[in-house]
């Protein structure tokens, strides 16, 4: 017995060394991915990518508020030139003048390779004529005066073409030459960082070296009371994981203390408070381990969950300690191992349908808990009896049993009344069915409202994209990407002219593909030709043909320019717009047109309708997200019933009656019932995360409905394990209840649902007990 | 750059409807009363760079204090706006909005021809020396500008009026190029 107790214990030691191994090593993670999705469809691959690394997913904007606007421009230079010094930043704008130079310079040295209007009828007699007085027209007009200096270089207006392609949408407000919010009382910076929005350390870096930069920039100018506001998806992504690691510990803490303190008010012996927690341990390792296997990452919020399963892993030690004090181990096993086992066996149901969730957060969750509560079973059966040999010298806890059955009886009379609230709940739950659940997957995100207040406010002031619309097209190289893209961009010019659409940016703008450049270089005509067609187009222009002598001139320079490659826009902010819109990734490229909406919204029939046939694929990021939602609420409805029709087959196949099968899961569904209805009473919004949470209280709850329910005629319900019942009951009540405390939604949802649904599936389930079982 | 130059051009959508007057006070205090006035205008620009001025016409009307409308329909149609401090431009589909509190120069500008569509005579001094000459039958009202931004664009603007109507607007940049704008009234409210 010795030597096989050592034996054990040594087997136990070594798997745990081996577990502590794998969670060492393993990676831990809090970022968005919890939320997205395993297998994307298409357009929900182009969302996932936009996430993690587009770069919306990589801005930062600043708001600098405090002391006067020429204190905060001078900061917000000062700032500005300091970050861009770095190289953490692609690119630090706050609107500074002269920051366009070097795009200015680029469009309008390369204009005849970039024009779209460039093409062979533009340098006919005709063409020339027709350009040339629309530049004279332009000259009249207000909007032409731009167009003065240049119009002897620039006669037919390319440079015009350019810029009116580019984006005419609101620009951030301006104070002392810098941007500013809407009302001016704060300085305004947008920042694009190098790392991905994914990579959460690299952006916490990147936070940090903003607001000490802002802090050494403002002490140096001795501006004392100046004050900076953040925020971004890189932001949120820090602040999540701040929170979430805050809470796994602070949750497992909470929860550790308060089950420990419970159980040492009832064992009052250190000796079987350690034995007890070894399961738990156990099982938190092995959860652990588990999603480290099969993920490779292991979310922050499935560690939170840990606190949920420490108050139900500790169960199976409870019924173990006190239910074979009296009779001895070999008494347990063959009297209450079953039930347990049964227990075992549904929560196992409970969190296993999860485990097919294309939602990776809930299946690593389901993952998390199954092997968690398995390791726990395993250990609390086979391991725990060997080292605690025969003599567990437990406290008698029949007195507290007694009170326990005489408690029960009273109950009975509660039978009519928890009915009818469970009936009452039922009609309020159906009533309000069409508006009860929370149809917004934001509803689950760990971004605190008054992160998202600031976020929105920032966003306002600045006028950051948002990229809501997206055509996305993928190509095998980078030349066939951006003639997908010109292409494309015909079609979607049309859509431009009927006021469909406000407007798109494309990366083909500043980085045309080599046969758009290669077509206009050869409509370039010689300085022969041009100078006889100008002269032609000419004779009855107010504008003389021999002032345009640099036009001719620089046509001829256009030529030889050598072709636009990527390296081209080294420089200009224009070398980031475009590689924030052509992707290069494993399998191949993708080009990104973000689209603008026009006077009306867009119409996403009408878009697929009009990118027919070009392979391009329309995204409306906001549908993707609601539809993602609704997909994984969907899914989990189905999941929840399957994990539901699972447990109820298991128990039929068991408990081998109608009768008893019924005794067992009325209390549940009514607690069920009575739980959702009281938190919707409470203004609480169901998610799909307390949807989950109705099936955790069938599957945790039905533990103890078992205990009631199985012993059947000869075998009534004794006061210990009536006192076990209550004992493990409360500790799975403060387990998850603990998890109520959350400020993250997924783990709250979960806690508020099933720790007061198992502490009532206990209460009904002795209200509901049958006569017979207890004495 | 470019909003600087458009926010400078709207001095060529001026139009107030003025009762004549000896002094400035006196102008001011004409121009005061009216409100809002609606007019044909024919712009002609004399740019160096073409053997002829390049013409346009159209439609403007103020509405005090601060909203002008300058519809330019030959040439080619282009509509001009301005609202507070927000100033639009609309041609060919193609809409480009400003807003002129990002840009001073501009704004001093604005804020003077808005001095003298509502008389505000503080305002306009500001910016420019004010210089009248004439009678109140046919006076003619010269803005120098006073500070040198506005002067690095604009050498001089000459309004001038008969009786209580501005009947042209002449404008000389900083390069030589003068615009001169005749206008007609078509209805004073």
């Amino acid at each position: 017995m010795k030597s096989r107790a050592a034996r054990s214990f040594l087997l136990w030691l070594l798997a745990m060394l081996a577990g502590a191994a794998i969670v060492w090593n393993s990676r831990f993670s809090a970022d968005m991915s919890f939320f997205l999705p395993g297998k994307p469809t298409a357009e929900q691959q182009v969302l996932v990518n936009q996430l993690k690394e587009g770069v919306v997913s990589r801005l930062l904007m600043l708001a600098i508020e405090g002391g006067t606007p020429a204190e905060r421009a001078l900061l917000s230079r000062q700032l500005r030139s300091e970050l861009a010094k770095t190289g953490d930043f692609v690119s630090v704008q706050n609107g500074e003048a002269g920051s366009q130079e070097a795009d200015r310079s680029f469009l309008f040295k390369h204009r005849y390779l970039l024009s779209p209007a460039v093409n062979p009828e533009r340098f006919s007699v005709a063409g020339l004529q027709s350009a040339i007085a629309n530049s004279i027209d332009l000259l009249a007009s207000p909007a032409g005066m731009m167009l003065k200096p240049l119009l002897p270089r620039d006669p037919t207006g390319e440079l015009f073409t350019l810029i009116s392609q580019l984006n005419a949408g609101a620009q951030p407000n301006s104070r002392d030459g810098v941007w500013a919010s809407r009302d001016g009382e704060r300085a305004m910076l947008l920042v694009q960082t190098r790392a991905l929005g994914s990579d959460t350390d690299a952006q916490e870096a990147a936070i940090n070296a903003i607001r000490s930069q802002f802090a050494t920039s403002a002490k140096a100018l001795g501006l004392t009371d100046a004050r900076l506001q953040l925020s971004g998806p890189g932001l949120f992504a820090v602040n999540s994981r701040a929170t979430i690691k805050d809470e796994v510990t602070r949750l497992s803490l909470i929860s550790s203390l308060a089950i420990i303190a419970l159980l040492f008010f009832v064992y009052r012996s250190f000796r079987l408070l350690t034995l007890g927690l070894l399961p738990v341990v156990s099982g938190a390792l092995a959860g652990v381990v588990a999603v480290s296997l099969a993920y490779g990452t292991v979310f922050g919020i499935t560690v939170g969950f840990g606190s949920a399963l420490i108050g139900e892993a500790v169960d199976y030690s409870i019924y173990y300690f006190v239910q074979s004090g009296k009779n001895g181990l070999d008494d347990w096993r063959a009297r209450f191992w079953p039930t347990i086992r049964l227990g075992v066996l549904t929560s196992i149901c409970g969190f296993g349908a999860l485990l097919f969730s294309g939602f990776p957060g809930l299946a690593q969750l389901g993952l998390y808990a199954l092997s968690g509560v398995l390791t726990a079973a395993v250990v609390t059966r086979f391991v725990l009896p060997q080292l605690t040999g025969g003599d567990l010298a437990m406290r008698d806890l029949s007195p507290l049993g007694f009170k326990l059955q005489s408690a029960i009886k009273a109950l009975r009379h509660l039978r009519w009344p928890s009915l009818l609230v469970a009936i009452l709940a039922a009609g309020l739950l159906f009533a309000q069915s069409d508006t009860l659940w929370n149809p917004e997957l934001s509803a689950l995100s760990p971004v605190s409202q008054k992160d998202q207040a600031i976020d929105m406010a920032l966003r306002a002031d600045i006028g950051a994209p948002d990229s809501r619309y997206l055509v996305v097209i993928n190509a095998a190289n980078r030349e066939a990407a951006l003639q997908a893209a010109e292409t494309t961009g015909v079609r979607l010019d049309t859509l431009v002219v009927t006021g469909q659409i406000g407007g798109y940016d494309s990366p083909a703008r500043f980085l045309p593909s080599q046969s758009a450049q290669a077509a206009r270089r050869a409509s370039l005509p010689t300085a022969e030709d041009l100078s006889r067609n100008l002269n032609a187009a000419l004779t009855d222009s107010p504008l003389a043909d021999k002032k345009l002598a640099s036009f001719v001139a620089e046509v001829q320079t256009s030529r030889a320019l050598p072709e636009i490659s990527r390296e081209t826009l080294n420089g200009t902010s224009l070398a980031l717009a475009v590689d924030s819109l052509l992707l290069n990734h494993a399998e191949g490229w993708s080009v990104l047109l973000p689209l603008r909406p026009g006077e009306s919204n867009i119409n996403p029939t009408l878009m697929r309708r009009t990118l027919d046939g070009t392979g391009a694929l329309f995204i409306d990021m906001k549908t993707e997200f609601d539809k993602l939602y609704n997909d994984y609420l969907h899914e989990a409805m189905l999941l929840s019933l399957a994990g539901v029709l699972a447990i109820v087959a298991l128990l039929a196949v068991t408990l081998r009656s109608a009768r008893r099968l019924a005794a067992v899961l009325l209390p549940l569904v009514l607690a069920v019932l009575i739980v959702i209805a009281s938190l919707h009473l409470l203004g609480e919004r169901p998610h799909l995360l307390h949807l989950i949470g109705m099936l955790l209280i069938v599957a945790v709850g039905s533990n103890y409905a078992l205990f009631f329910g199985s012993t059947g005629k000869d075998h009534q319900l004794d006061p210990e394990t009536l006192a076990s019942m209550l004992i493990a009951n409360l500790t799975t009540a403060i387990g998850f209840g603990t998890l109520a405390l959350s400020e993250v939604p997924i783990l709250h949802a979960v806690g508020v649902t099933v720790g007061p649904g198992a502490i009532l599936a206990l209460l009904l389930s002795a209200i509901f007990v049958p006569r017979e079982t207890v004495r | 750059m470019i909003n600087r130059l458009l926010g400078f051009l709207l001095f060529a959508g001026l139009i107030f409807p003025a009762h004549a007057a000896f002094d400035v006070a006196q102008l001011m205090g004409e121009l005061a009363k009216h409100k809002s006035g609606k007019a044909k205008f024919v712009e002609k620009k004399y740019i160096s760079l073409l053997d002829k001025p390049a013409i346009s016409s159209g439609e403007m009307t103020f509405t005090a204090p601060d909203q002008l409308e300058k519809r330019t329909l030959t040439p080619k149609i282009e509509t001009l706006r301005l609202d507070k401090d927000l100033l639009s431009i609309e041609r060919e589909k193609q809409k480009l909005t400003i807003n002129l509190s990002n840009q001073p120069e501009a704004l001093a500008f604005i804020d003077s021809i808005r001095g003298t569509l509502t008389g505000n005579r503080a305002a306009l001094e500001k910016n420019y020396l004010l210089s009248l000459s004439g009678t109140s039958d046919k006076w003619v009202l010269t803005l120098l500008p006073s500070e040198q931004k506005i002067a690095a664009l604009v050498q001089r603007i000459t309004v001038s009026g008969i009786k209580n109507q501005i009947r042209s607007i002449e404008y000389l940049q900083a390069d030589g190029d003068r615009s001169v704008m005749s206008i007609e009234p078509l209805e004073l409210k």
